[in-house]
C-alpha cells in the first residue's frame, strides 16, 4: 500500500552551502531527490570552510591546518552534487511566508515554494561590547579569520584578539604562524574554569588535544596570554581608530596594550533569523544565556515542514554541523514517506550527543561574561549601527521598557543595518541588570524581514512553481 | 474587590486613549486609563507616522486641523515634541485624469481653511528635484508633516500621568457593564474600575467592547505593511504620498532627521486581534518597491533594513467612529481610525474630551457617529 | 606587491596577483585580483565610511556580510557592501556620499 505521507515529487530547498547544507544535499541526492540549494556565498564551504578566491595558490593544508582533510572532503563532496541540485549562489533568502521562500539575488527577486525547507544558516559572532569597540580596527574574530583565510591578509600590524573561546586561540595561533603580530591574547575566562570543564571537554579528546596544542604554539611564539581578564576599553582617535586596549589583569593591575586592531568575540551565535520568520519556537538556554530555535535531535523545528541544521540551529560546530545535516536530510525524507536506514540515523545522534558534550563543556570553561553589560559606562556604546549607549538604552528601561523589542522602539538599540545580529544579547544583558529582571524574560530581538538589507531597484522574476 | 472610582474610565491605551486622558485631566476630571499591553504599542506604535491633512475625507478636516494646532504645541504640552516636524506634505500624481481630481480637492478644502499650493510637473522638478518623470502634478500643503508614532502616546501617557491619570498598563478589560449609575469595567486579573463615564479608545479591540453594549460594528482588522531603509543623508524633507484610484500606486514616504526613508502602502497584510500579532508580507515589499522608485527613482540604488506591521481596524465606510453612544449614556466611543487616526490623535482625544466634559463640542464629528451602523444594512454586514 | 605604509591591512601572501588599479575619493589605488572591495582598500586607506551617528571613522567589523558596517558609495550613488564585493579595475568609490544631493542623482 502506498504510503500517505509520499509527495511523488518533493521540492526541498536547502539554505546555506556551508557544512550542514551541503551534507543534507548530499543525502537528499542520495536518495534520488534533486533539492534547491540556496546560499548568500559565491562558492560552497560557508564561513569555516570558505574557499580563497580564484587565483589564489595556498594548499588545503595551509588554510585549513589539521582541519584540511575535512574541508577538501567537503569541497569534493560538492563539485560531484553540482550537476545533481538546483545551486543557486550569491542569493539571499530574505523572506518567508507560508510555504514560499523569497530569494534576491543581486537585484533580480524571486520566490520558490517548497515542501521541505532545511534552514542551515550558520553563525556569527557573539560580541560583548567594550568600550570603543566602535573604533575603526576592532574586528569580529571571525572577521580576522575571513581575511586571513580567504584574502592573505591581517586586520593590522598589531592585533589583540580579546573575547573567550577555543577560536580566540585558534585564529591567535593561525595569525601567528602567517607571520602577522599578534600583540596579546586576552581571554576573559579563567584558566581554572577550563580545568573544571575537562570532564565534559574530554568527549571530544582530538578537539582537546588540538586546543592545548594551540596554546602550547602561541606561547612558544612568545605571545603574550593572559586569562581571567576584564576588558575596559578600546582606546583610539575617532579618526584614526584603535591604538591601546585597556584591561584589568586577574590580579586586577590596569594594563594597556598598544595595538593597531583588535579581534573580538566570544563564541558563535545561530543566524536564526529565518527560523523565526517561519514562526519557529525559540526556547531558552540557562547556561549561555541565549535563546535556541527549538528542534528536535533530527533537526524537525516546532513547524511541520521546517527543519534546522548545522550552527545556525545550535553551535557545535563544523563537524557536528556536517552531522546535523545529514540526519536533518533523513528526517525530511522520513517525514515526506522514504525509508532511510535507522542505522544511519542512530550513529549520527550519537555523535550529536557528544558534540552536545562538549559544546556544554566549552561553555563552562569560556563563559559568556555576562556581568560586563552591568558594568559598562553609561558611554559605552552598545549598537554600534545606531551609536546607542548603555545610558540610553538604560533610560529606555527607566521609562518601563524591560522587554527587549520595547526597549529597542524606545531606544533603538538594534535597529540599525545589522538588525541586532551584534548588540541583541548584550543589550538583553544591560536591560536585565538594569531593571533586576531575569534575562529569559527580557526575551529576544524578534526577526523582521529582510533578513539583510533589501535593494529598492529589485526587480522580480516569474515565480517559480506557482 | 473593592472598585477603583474615578470620573472617566478610558478603556485602550493608544494615542487617542491617552490624549483624551490627557484632556480630561486638564479639564479637572479624574481618570483611569486602562490598556492590556503597554501603552502606544498596537496601530498608535506601528503606524507610518503622517501628520497630513490634505486628501482627507473633507467633513474631517475641522477635526484635523484642530488636530495639527495642537501637534504645533506638544513641547508646551508635554514636554517633548514627539519628534513633530512641519515639513509639509506633497501629494503626486502619474494619471492627468487624477490632475483635476487634486484641482478640486484643493478648491473645496480652502473652505475648510485647508491652503494647498498646485504644483506643475516642472514646479515639482525645481522645487524637489527628487520626483520621476512619472509625477506630472502636485499638491502641496505646507503646514502638514510627520511626527515618530513609538513616541506619541507613550509622550501624551506620561503628561497624563504626571497631571494625576491613574495608569494601568498589562491591564485587559474583560467585562465592561453598567448595572447601575457607573459603568464597571473588570480586568482579567479581576480588579474592577467604576465611573460614571466610560470612554472606548480600544482600536481594534474596540468592537469587542461595543459589542457588549448591543451596539455592534463590521470591525475588519488589518497590518499596514511599512518598511524603513539604512540612514541616508537628510535630503528629502516633505512627507510624499501618491494621488491614484489604483491601490497598488497607493504608497507614501518620509525621511527621519536621522536620515531613514520610511514608506508604506499598497497591499495589506494579516492581523490577529487575538494574539496581537500583525506581519510584514514579503511578497508586499516587492511590490511597493516597484512604486517607490517610480516616486522617487534615487531610492532604487537604496536598501530596506526592516520591515513591520501592526494591527489597525477599519470600517466598510473607511471613516471612524467617535462620538457618544446611541444607547447608553455616560458612554463614548473614539475606534476604528481606518489606518489614517494617528494626525487626528491628538485632536480626537481634546475633542473627546471636550464633549464628554460640556456635552457638546464646537468640532463637526457627527458623521463619526456610531448609529450609522444601527440600520439593518449595517446589521446585515456585521453578521456578514 | 607590498600593503601601502598608509593602509590598516597587512598582506601575509598571495602577493603575486594582477593588480587592479581603481579610485578611492579620486585619488588612484591600486588593488589585486580576488581581493574584495573591503581588502582593497583597507590596504590604501584606514575606513570606509563615517558613522553617520557622530562616533568617527568605520573600517567594516564582521567581513562575512552581516554587520553591515561597510557599506561604501560610488562616485554615482550607487552603494556595495564592500566585504561582499569584488574588486573590479576602474570602481571609482567614495568613503562620503556624494557631494551632489542623492535623491536628485538618479
Amino acid at each position: 500500500m502506498a504510503d500517505p505521507r509520499i509527495v511523488p515529487d518533493p521540492r526541498i530547498v536547502i539554505v546555506g552551502a556551508g557544512p550542514a547544507g551541503v551534507r543534507a544535499a548530499e543525502t537528499l541526492v542520495a536518495a534520488g531527490v534533486r533539492p534547491i540549494v540556496i546560499d548568500e556565498g559565491g562558492r560552497d564551504g560557508g564561513q569555516i570552510y570558505r574557499r580563497q578566491p580564484e587565483g589564489f595558490r595556498r594548499s588545503y593544508a595551509s588554510l585549513y591546518g589539521s582541519e584540511a582533510g575535512r574541508a577538501e572532503d567537503l569541497h569534493r563532496s560538492f563539485e560531484a552534487l553540482r550537476d545533481r541540485i538546483d545551486y543557486r549562489p550569491e542569493t539571499l533568502a530574505w523572506g518567508i511566508w507560508e510555504k514560499q521562500l523569497h530569494l534576491l539575488q543581486g537585484s533580480r527577486t524571486s520566490e520558490v515554494d517548497f515542501d521541505a525547507l532545511i534552514i542551515a544558516s550558520g553563525a556569527t559572532d557573539r560580541l560583548m561590547p567594550v568600550r570603543g569597540w566602535n573604533r575603526a580596527g576592532v574586528y569580529s574574530l571571525g572577521a580576522a579569520q575571513l581575511a586571513l583565510k580567504s584574502q592573505a591578509s591581517a586586520i593590522g600590524s598589531r592585533v589583540v584578539f580579546m573575547g573567550s573561546g577555543p577560536l580566540l586561540y585558534l585564529v591567535a595561533a593561525q595569525y601567528s604562524k602567517a607571520g602577522a603580530k599578534v600583540a596579546a591574547v586576552l581571554d576573559t575566562s579563567s584558566f581554572w574554569l577550563r580545568v573544571k570543564a575537562l570532564p565534559r571537554l574530554i568527549a571530544r579528546p582530538d578537539v582537546l588535544l588540538k586546543g592545548l596544542a594551540l596554546t602550547w604554539k602561541l606561547r612558544r611564539a612568545r605571545t603574550e596570554i593572559e586569562t581571567g581578564i576584564t576588558p575596559v576599553e578600546i582606546e583610539g582617535q575617532p579618526e584614526t581608530g584603535v591604538e591601546t586596549i585597556r584591561f584589568r589583569t586577574n590580579k586586577g593591575q590596569e594594563r594597556t596594550v598598544a595595538c593597531d586592531a583588535v579581534a573580538l568575540g566570544y563564541h558563535l551565535r545561530p543566524e536564526a533569523q529565518l527560523a523565526d520568520l517561519a514562526r519557529c519556537e525559540f526556547r531558552f538556554d540557562v547556561q549561555t544565556r541565549q535563546f535556541f530555535p527549538v528542534k528536535d535531535t533530527d533537526g524537525r523545528s516546532s513547524v511541520a515542514g521546517i527543519y534546522l541544521a548545522g550552527d545556525g540551529a545550535l553551535t557545535l560546530g563544523a563537524d557536528a554541523a556536517e552531522a546535523s545535516g545529514h540526519l536533518a536530510a533523513l528526517a525530511v525524507l522520513t517525514d515526506l514517506g522514504r525509508q532511510v536506514a535507522t542505522r544511519d540515523v542512530g550513529r549520527l545522534r550519537r555523535r550529536l550527543r557528544a558534540f552536545e558534550r562538549f559544546r556544554r563543556g566549552i561553555a563552562d570553561a569560556f563563559p559568556w561574561p555576562a556581568s560586563a553589560a552591568a558594568a559598562f559606562s553609561e558611554d559605552t556604546v552598545v549598537c554600534r549601527c545606531e551609536n546607542i549607549t548603555a545610558g540610553e538604552l538604560r533610560a529606555a528601561v527607566t521609562t518601563g521598557s524591560v522587554e527587549l523589542n520595547h526597549a529597542k522602539a524606545f531606544s533603538r538599540v538594534g535597529m540599525g543595518r545589522c538588525q541586532g545580529r551584534y548588540c541583541g544579547h548584550a543589550a538583553a544583558e544591560v536591560i536585565a541588570a538594569s531593571a533586576g529582571v531575569s534575562i529569559e524574560t527580557v526575551g529576544r530581538i524578534r526577526g523582521q524581514p529582510p533578513v539583510k538589507p533589501f535593494v529598492i531597484g529589485a526587480e522580480s522574476d516569474a515565480k517559480e512553481g506557482a | 474587590m473593592k472598585p477603583l472610582q474615578a470620573d472617566v474610565i478610558v478603556i485602550g491605551g493608544g494615542l487617542m486613549g491617552t490624549a483624551a486622558a490627557f484632556f480630561l485631566r486638564r479639564r479637572g476630571r479624574s481618570v483611569i486609563l486602562l490598556e492590556r499591553g503597554l501603552v502606544g504599542q498596537q496601530a498608535s506604535g506601528v503606524n507610518f507616522g503622517n501628520v497630513r491633512r490634505q486628501g482627507r475625507f473633507l467633513p474631517q478636516l475641522p477635526l484635523a486641523n484642530r488636530s495639527r494646532e495642537i501637534w504645533g504645541r506638544l513641547r508646551e504640552l508635554l514636554g517633548e515634541d514627539a519628534e513633530f516636524l512641519a515639513t509639509g506634505h506633497i501629494r503626486v500624481c502619474y494619471d492627468p485624469s487624477q490632475i483635476g481630481v487634486i484641482e478640486a480637492y484643493a478648491q473645496k478644502a480652502r473652505d475648510y481653511g485647508l491652503d494647498l499650493e498646485l504644483l506643475s510637473a516642472n514646479a515639482l522638478k525645481a522645487r524637489f528635484g527628487f520626483f520621476g518623470p512619472e509625477a506630472i502634478a502636485g499638491s502641496y500643503s505646507p503646514n502638514d508633516g510627520h511626527a515618530n508614532p513609538r513616541l506619541a502616546a507613550p509622550a501624551f501617557a506620561r503628561a497624563a500621568a504626571r497631571a494625576g491619570v491613574e495608569v494601568f498598563e498589562n491591564t485587559e478589560i474583560v467585562s465592561i457593564a453598567k448595572p447601575g449609575d457607573d459603568f464597571q469595567a473588570t480586568a482579567a486579573d479581576g480588579s474592577v474600575f467604576s465611573a460614571p463615564i466610560a470612554l472606548v479608545t480600544a482600536g481594534a479591540w474596540g468592537g469587542a467592547l461595543s459589542q457588549q453594549f448591543e451596539e455592534p460594528v463590521p470591525l475588519a482588522v488589518h497590518g499596514p505593511q511599512m518598511a524603513v531603509t539604512e540612514p541616508l543623508p537628510y535630503r528629502i524633507r516633505p512627507v510624499i504620498g501618491v494621488s491614484t484610484v489604483i491601490p497598488a500606486e497607493v504608497v507614501y514616504l518620509r525621511q527621519v532627521e536621522r536620515g531613514n526613508v520610511v514608506f508604506g502602502g499598497g497591499a495589506r497584510g494579516p492581523a490577529f486581534a487575538d494574539t496581537r500579532r500583525a506581519y510584514a508580507v514579503p511578497g508586499n515589499l516587492t511590490g511597493q518597491v516597484r512604486q517607490i522608485r517610480r516616486l522617487v527613482p534615487a531610492l532604487a540604488n537604496m536598501r530596506v533594513i526592516r520591515t513591520w506591521s501592526g494591527i489597525e481596524s477599519y470600517l466598510p465606510d473607511d471613516i471612524p467612529i467617535m462620538g457618544p453612544s446611541a444607547r447608553l449614556s455616560g458612554l463614548y466611543y473614539a475606534f476604528g481610525f481606518c489606518g489614517h487616526g494617528f494626525q487626528l490623535g491628538p485632536g480626537v482625544g481634546d475633542v473627546m474630551a471636550e464633549l464628554i466634559d460640556r456635552g457638546s463640542t464646537t468640532t463637526l464629528i457627527e458623521p463619526f457617529h456610531i448609529k450609522r451602523f444601527a440600520t439593518a444594512e449595517a446589521a446585515r454586514l456585521v453578521s456578514a | 606587491m607590498t600593503s601601502s605604509e598608509s593602509g590598516r591591512f597587512r598582506r601575509v601572501g598571495e602577493q603575486d596577483r594582477p593588480r587592479l588599479v581603481f579610485s578611492i575619493d579620486g585619488q588612484p589605488a591600486e588593488g589585486c585580483k580576488g581581493d574584495t572591495l573591503l581588502v582593497a582598500m583597507l590596504t590604501q586607506i584606514r575606513h570606509l565610511r563615517s558613522s553617520e551617528f557622530g562616533d568617527g571613522d568605520r573600517a567594516g567589523f564582521c567581513l562575512m556580510g552581516a554587520c553591515q558596517d561597510c557599506w561604501v558609495w560610488t562616485d554615482t550613488g550607487e552603494r556595495l557592501r564592500a566585504c561582499t564585493t569584488p574588486l573590479a579595475a576602474g570602481m571609482c568609490i567614495a568613503t562620503k556620499a556624494p557631494e551632489q544631493a542623492w535623491p536628485t542623482l538618479a
